[in-house]
């Protein structure tokens, strides 16, 4: 059996759903960040596999290259998001000498 | 092809790689301790051998029979694993380094950017050992040696496309990530005439990146003893050092593919592989011994300044560099005009240091050190 | 089993493995560096799936820039030193959510009729897909590098802190 686009989408979701697990269970902000990246991963393999196999086989180049292009964006998206977060764990930490998230609710009552 | 099979054939190659780097690092240690010598007014080694000349073997063996230690309390895998994570993406990248125009393991299209990735994951083994080794030293060499070699891949990064931008090919017209295509491109005039800018920032950013000195900032002896190699010995300290020269071989070839027209310049294209290999060589040595002159002249920069060089002057010349390019390109302006502009541009940038390294000297003013979280 | 098969199964092996090693890890700069594997092998798979480009972006920007990022401020932060319970009490229901989606994922996955191979497929040519960037997307490359921007001021902005700290 050769590899089809569902071994690459199982792949895909596997990742997704440990990242989103990640994302919802640690109490570290760091940790958080992970899991939102691995979301990110598994989005961007699932991207490419669909372009890869394409749906229909008149699609031109062009059309193929849509997933790699969007692909890109959610790199940069992902690299600018790690940044800003990453520089607010810095100040929460200053601030509060911890970045637990279940410990950030100055605003919580 | 060695090999018939394609697998074997690539194997076959690695392997030979594999086995040059060690004998070149050998010969490099001898030859760094022989120049420092000259220019300290000392002899060297002298003890083994003629003039010394199998102090480098002796040492090897001695680095490899030495007890490998590991600190108590130092966290087992990462701190075993940190020299691996150093060594093999350096000897990744040489997967597609071309030395002459059929002498390479694989001829990537895309074989610039390659290189230039696969090199940076290496300062992962840097923060590894520095956190592995459970030493506040390690750990203050590992945070400097991460904000210092990603800071310093920008420029790196820039001065590289600058040059890809302009390589030209018969057959796609310019641009090209190639670098047999990039070679190739230059048969008559070597990069460096066109782009001395780039050049320039090509070889400060790649000083920067093999963290020798004045980029000894991650490693200083005198500041952070060592930095993350502080708690290593034995054969796991010579896989650093390994790395260490064998990036220095690294940056030096490209260099010379880069800028100096690689096997092409100046006999041209049609030179056996007999000639081209005695001249990418003499290239090659030409960059590795300025390595070495450098690292006895210049004293080490203080880690705000060679912040602010990187931020400050090579960032702005290298996004400058870029964008004349693009001018010269869509505007197809003549060939002359990307030399002379890279060239003004090149001593507005020197003036601009000297003037800032003149100021500091006259009036030196007390670094302001910010309070970076808790450990620089 | 082909030469494709056996690097599929190895990669996507490594890039599962690499992602539990990530949340089963009780060592925060541990699961740092597992994150660090589980993207490189996805640099693999991209590979496998021709794309080669991307391949290299996924090691420059994961293996060399944003999880080098992570430890720096792991190290910063000294999480070390905190106390090591890591799954708060959501763990439950995060464990649910996550399941419930692999479940619904994979089976849409497997009960959808997918084309197979349509057509042969060559190495992505990286020129046409600058044309395809620049050309046919410009406009969102433009507010994409302005996002950059944006985040890299942000950033600075706050992460340096009070003057004269």
């Amino acid at each position: 059996m050769a590899i089809e686009l569902e071994h690459y989408l199982i792949l895909g979701a596997l990742l997704f759903s440990i990242g989103l697990y990640m994302a919802l269970a640690k109490r570290n902000f760091v940790g958080v960040l992970m899991g939102i990246e691995m979301m990110f991963n598994a989005v961007n393999l699932t991207f490419i596999a669909f372009s890869r196999f394409p749906r229909f086989a008149d699609m031109t180049d062009a059309e193929r290259l849509s997933g790699h292009v969007f692909v890109i964006f959610v790199i940069t998206v992902a690299a600018a998001e790690a940044a800003v977060a990453l520089a607010l764990a810095m100040l929460v930490y200053r601030n509060r000498e911890t970045i637990d998230v279940d410990r950030m609710d100055l605003l919580k009552w | 092809m060695i090999a018939d099979n394609p697998w074997l054939d690539g194997l076959v190659r690695m392997g030979i790689i594999a086995l040059a780097m060690p004998l070149a690092v050998i010969i490099l240690t001898y030859v760094e301790r022989k120049i420092s010598g000259r220019m300290q007014q000392r002899l060297g080694p002298m003890r083994v051998g003629p003039y010394g000349l199998f102090q480098g073997l002796a040492d090897t063996i001695k680095l490899l029979t030495k007890e490998d230690l590991r600190p108590q309390t130092a966290d087992r895998w990462t701190f075993e694993l940190a020299p691996f994570v150093v060594v093999v993406p350096v000897f990744l990248a040489f997967v597609t380094l071309p030395f002459t125009a059929d002498l390479f393991v694989r001829n990537l299209g895309l074989g610039l950017f390659f290189i230039i990735a696969v090199s940076g994951v290496s300062i992962v083994g840097f923060v590894m050992a520095g956190w592995g080794s459970d030493n506040k030293y390690a750990l203050l060499g590992g945070a400097r040696a991460a904000a210092q070699l990603i800071s310093y891949e920008i420029p790196l990064v820039l001065a590289v496309v600058a040059v890809a931008m302009i390589a030209y090919t018969p057959e796609a017209g310019r641009g090209s990530l190639n670098l047999v295509e990039i070679v190739d491109g230059q048969g008559r005039v070597p990069f460096i005439v066109w782009q001395p800018l780039a050049f320039f920032i090509f070889l400060v950013a790649g000083l920067a990146e093999l963290y020798r000195q004045p980029f000894d900032i991650p490693v200083a002896e005198s500041e952070v003893v060592g930095g993350p190699f502080i708690e290593y010995s034995g054969i796991r300290w010579s896989m650093f050092q390994m790395a260490e020269f064998v990036s220095m071989v690294l940056i030096s070839v490209l260099a010379a593919l880069l800028f100096l027209g690689g096997w092409n310049w100046p006999l041209g294209n049609g030179a056996g592989i007999a000639l081209q290999i005695p001249l990418i060589l003499v290239k090659t040595s030409f960059f590795i011994l300025l390595f070495i002159w450098l690292r006895f002249s210049l004293p080490r920069l203080r880690i705000d300044q060679m912040m602010q060089f990187c931020w400050q002057v090579l960032l702005p010349f290298a996004l400058l560099q870029i964008i004349i390019n693009g001018w010269v390109l869509v505007y197809g302006w003549p060939d002359w005009t990307l030399g002379v502009s890279s060239g003004a541009l090149t001593l507005v940038a020197g003036y601009l240091t000297y003037r800032a390294a003149r100021q500091a000297a006259e009036e030196p003013v007390s670094p302001r050190l910010h309070r970076v979280g808790s450990v620089l | 089993m082909s030469y494709e098969e056996v690097i599929f199964y190895f990669v996507a092996a490594v890039t599962v493995l690499g992602a539990l090693g990530v949340v089963l890890t009780r060592n925060v700069v541990h699961s740092a560096l597992f994150l660090i594997l589980a993207l490189l092998a996805v640099a693999g798979v991209f590979i496998l799936l021709s794309a080669e480009f991307l391949a290299i972006v996924q090691i420059l920007i994961y293996g060399g820039a944003v999880t080098i990022l992570i430890l720096f401020v792991m190290m910063l932060t000294r999480v070390r030193d905190m106390p090591q319970a890591l799954d708060g009490p959501q763990r439950p229901f995060a464990a649910l959510a996550a399941g419930a989606f692999l479940v619904l994922s994979v089976l849409a996955a497997l009960s959808s009729d997918w084309p197979g191979e349509t057509r042969e497929i060559t190495v992505v040519p990286f020129r046409e897909m600058g044309e395809a960037l620049f050309r046919d997307w410009a406009v969102p490359f433009e507010v994409a590098s302005l996002v950059l921007l944006v985040a890299l001021i942000g950033a600075i902005v706050l992460a340096r802190g009070e003057e004269g700290e």
